[in-house]
């Protein structure tokens, strides 16, 4: 009767790691949304400052002209860095602070003794942070649209622009997230921790101040971060032409944008594998 | 006691827990096993097997090592020295394949809860390469009205009970039960116990460990007794502290002063006893599992037991 136990199939075949991995995108996605807090403070919190910027300088005339002359609005000026912004929070911060959770809850330790392979849990947390992202961009994008009458590029190059760097931009910022949830000690100071890196990043890296305002050491200590480049990739997609010489170098250097996310995307893969563990064993 | 249940009809899954190869070797072995944390020591030397199909329990007072043992057993600590093997693998090395096997029943603890009961039996059921039906499990830890129900707005009893479903979700060979029925009702209590004989009698090895004595009595094979971060005492529940321990005791009441005597013949005593007058307050009294529990652990407290009584000492 030995066969019987030898039969029974491996759970540690790629084919089954990546389907519990589906299943699991499925569980974090359905959860996600049952938490209030979390929702608020990343899910809509990028739509309530493109609201609160779009009004606050609905009479503004200093963020340029397009081709055409007309005067860009602080909409159409806010939409990019927003969605950058959105990127960051649904990756970054919600993961970081979620995953920081799950350890002193008692969720992963569970999780520790069934047969979840970790990369099915990993293929969860960037799963739900892409389809929370998708839903949020789409969110901004129709509210920037409708509500602000924000102009949408209509070139197809752009919005192919705008899959590629948001993609690699969700990807790379869902596993820094993984990576930086073992910083802080406990779930309860995990948003203590988490969210002022969040926030001084976005201060620095033209979310919310133009990016060439800022004095030139804080511009190279901003493009050592991905957010600057995630911000710069989103501005070449909405923004008029003519803003391009206003950026850094007078260019959207998408190849820029590419290379510095892909290399934090590497760093983000060694710092997860380094620091997730299930448990901290013997704590 | 497992013995009144061979002519219950076996599921086809148990099949691989009887007979063939995997039965000759323990489904547990723990040899010289200690653990210490930072210089203390919280193991000092355990030696216990567990056989296919047993069920086990592990007893002792909180902080006594019993968590470190079972959490050893679980792959959640690493051991300082010794060997243990669970399922024929070191739970240091222990795969996915290995964790498939086993189903673990941790302290409670406080997760957000945000998915059903359902929800959550059906997503880690999935995890599993023949897990049980979601709605038997269900069923079988009696929650049926709540299998709807969001985990989070359940009562801690309702919440445990989701804990051991979660446990036995995957078919476990072995399953281990940390403190199972805390927060339970009496009437959850006993349909715990029914679900325990019901996966016994699938050939399930289990092990236990619990505070309320009468469970460990009504559910275990054998028993182990850990004090001081040693096993004090281990074997069938009906031997455990020797058959001395379970001299009865006659106690009855004389010019208001209480009297005991253990005696092997408390019949022949009682009768002896009557020719002084009828004794007040006239009790037999057979040692519970606890009584003897209780006298084993009080003999074995670290500071009774290691140090001399010094007089004046706080």
């Amino acid at each position: 009767m030995t066969a019987v136990t030898a039969s029974t199939p491996s759970v540690a075949t790629p084919g089954r790691i990546i389907r519990v991995g589906f299943s699991r995108i499925r569980y974090e996605f359905l959860t996600f949304f049952r938490q209030g807090d979390a929702v608020l403070f990343t899910f809509l919190f990028p739509l309530i400052l493109l609201t609160i910027f779009s009004v606050a300088f609905s009479s503004s005339n200093f963020f340029g002209k397009d081709a055409a002359g007309h005067a860009v609005t602080a909409a159409t000026y806010y939409l990019p860095g927003m969605l950058a912004a959105g990127v960051l929070l649904s990756g970054l911060q919600n993961l970081a602070v979620d995953i920081a959770g799950e350890k002193s809850d008692g969720t992963l330790k569970r999780l520790a003794g069934t047969p979840l392979s970790v990369a099915s849990y990993f293929i969860g947390k960037i799963g739900r942070a892409l389809v929370v992202g998708i839903l949020q961009a789409a969110l901004l994008i129709l509210a920037a649209k409708v509500a602000f009458g924000v102009p949408l590029p209509t070139d197809p190059a752009k919005w192919l622009t705008f899959a590629w760097v948001f993609l690699l931009g969700v990807t790379t910022c869902a596993i820094l997230g993984i990576g930086l949830s073992a910083l802080p000690r406990s779930g309860k100071s995990a948003t203590a921790v988490i969210v002022p890196i969040v926030l001084i990043l976005q201060f620095i890296s033209g979310v919310y101040l133009a990016f060439t305002n800022l004095p030139t050491w804080l511009q190279n200590v901003a493009s050592v971060f991905p957010l600057k480049w995630l911000a710069q990739g989103m501005r070449s997609v909405f923004l008029p032409s003519t803003l391009e010489a206003a950026e850094a170098g007078g260019s959207w250097n998408l190849t820029g944008v590419a290379i510095v996310l892909a290399i934090w995307l590497v760093v983000g893969v060694i710092l997860a594998r380094l620091t997730f563990r299930w448990i901290r064993k013997d704590s | 006691m497992p013995e009144f249940h061979h002519w219950v009809v076996p599921p086809s899954s148990s099949a691989r827990h009887h007979g063939g190869m995997t039965t000759s070797s323990p489904a547990v072995e723990v040899r010289d096993l200690r653990k210490s944390y930072r210089g203390v020591e919280a193991l000092t030397g355990l030696d216990f097997d567990i056989a296919h199909g047993e069920t086990f329990a592990l007893l002792g007072p909180n902080g006594a090592g019993k968590s470190t043992t079972i959490e050893i057993l679980e792959g959640y600590r690493d051991r300082s020295s010794g060997t243990v093997s669970v399922l024929g693998v070191d739970p240091q090395h222990g795969g996915l394949d290995w964790k498939a096997r086993l189903g673990i029943v941790l302290q409670s603890s406080g997760e957000q809860g945000a998915a059903t009961v359902r929800e959550q039996l059906t997503h880690f059921a999935g995890f599993y390469p023949n897990p049980r039906d979601v709605d038997e499990v269900i069923a079988s830890v009696g929650l049926e009205d709540k299998a709807s129900s969001l985990i989070r707005k359940l009562s801690g009893g309702q919440r445990r009970r989701v804990d051991v479903a979660l446990g036995i979700i995957g078919r476990p060979e072995l399953l281990f039960l940390d403190e199972p029925t805390t927060g339970f009702d009496p009437e959850a209590r006993r349909q715990f116990w029914t679900l325990i004989e019901q996966l016994k009698k699938e050939g399930t090895t289990i092990l236990l460990t619990t505070h309320y004595l009468d469970e460990a009595a009504q559910l275990s094979d054998r028993a182990g007794i850990v004090a001081d971060g040693r096993l004090v005492e281990i074997g069938p529940i009906d031997t455990i502290g020797g058959a001395e321990a379970r001299i009865p005791i006659v106690r009855w009441t004389r010019d208001g002063k209480v009297h005991e005597e253990r005696t092997e013949t408390p019949g022949a005593f009682v009768s002896k006893l009557v020719t002084h007058g009828e004794p007040e307050r006239l009790e037999v009294v057979r040692p519970s599992l606890e009584d003897i529990y209780l006298e084993l652990v009080a003999a074995h407290q670290p500071t009774a037991s290691s140090e001399p009584i010094i007089s004046g000492k706080a």
